[in-house]
């Protein structure tokens, strides 16, 4: 299949994802936040989180069970600029209250002013942070 | 355990499921790919265009019907977040999440959802990104 098609398939399995996460459980399904929470909360509120996050990983691997094809190649970035990233994504999402899912996705399709903000903000910052590694520091 | 609790805790689990199977098939945890979309001067990839056309689309109509109804099937509210203000902590975060993101071309789901692959570079993201997680909640007290 042409990679548009499946990218627009498994774009909709994570926006049903989303809606059975409000429909069922009544919360945005954005990972960040999840997290998060995963971590800092506790007893019930804990758990269900852990077991979204759980389910992730373990949906991240049945594609690729079914078919190598969906196994990604090996990121090519190196160790410091590896630390540097997740820092900021962590830090970044922190402050920011959500990321490509949470802001991207649910907040967009409640048309929040803030998620729309953040998600153009975010994304404007990654188009000039691919800018610099690649045209101005030629790949780190 | 009664049956509400189970189900709460059912649909979390199952939720991420289908998330994760989502975020594998579309190419998200593809981070040259990823990096491609951002890749606006060099041979720009549009693939994750209709990665968030997709579920946006899905996450708009579904949000429609399901937010029109009481309550969600295992739980008392829907939990909606409150704040609406633009503020300098909500911008400097998404500056900074953004940067990162370009960076490595991994954001936090895709991330996640790669961790299955073990692969050494998506560990060290996503135990950095944990470390940043933690940070930022000790940072957003002194804003």
């Amino acid at each position: 299949m042409h990679p548009f098609v499946l990218a627009l398939i498994g774009g909709g399995l994570v926006g049903l994802a989303a809606v059975m996460m409000m429909a069922l459980k009544g919360r945005i399904a954005g990972v960040s936040g999840i997290l998060t929470g995963s971590l800092a909360e506790s007893g019930g509120e804990r758990i269900w989180r852990i077991l979204f996050i759980a389910g992730v990983i373990v949906g991240g691997a049945i594609p690729v069970m079914l078919s190598s094809d969906f196994k990604p190649p090996i990121p090519q970035s190196g160790t410091l600029l590896t630390i540097i990233g997740g820092l900021a994504v962590g830090i970044g999402t922190g402050l920011g209250s959500g990321c490509t899912s949470g802001h991207g996705i649910c907040g967009i399709a409640r048309l929040s002013q803030r998620s729309i903000i953040a998600t153009c903000t975010f994304m404007a910052a990654g188009f000039i942070g691919v800018y610099l590694l690649k045209h101005v520091f030629g790949g780190v | 355990m009664p049956t509400q609790k189970i189900g709460q805790q059912l649909s979390a689990l199952v939720s991420g499921l289908v998330f994760g199977i989502g975020m594998a098939i579309s190419g998200m945890t593809n981070t040259e790919r990823v990096q491609g979309f951002l890749d606006l001067a060099g041979a720009w990839d549009p693939t994750l265009a209709f990665v968030m056309g997709g579920g946006l689309i899905v996450t708009f109509i579904g949000y429609k019907f399901v937010l029109k109804k009481p309550a969600p099937i295992f739980g008392e509210t829907f939990h909606l977040p409150t704040k609406t203000d633009i503020d300098k902590t909500l911008l400097i975060g998404a500056v900074l999440f953004g940067a990162g993101w370009g960076l490595v071309g991994y954001c936090p789901g895709p991330a996640i959802a790669g961790l299955s692959y073990a692969y050494p570079t998506t560990l060290l993201f996503v135990a950095t990104m944990i470390i940043g997680l933690l940070l930022a909640r000790i940072i957003s007290r002194r804003l």
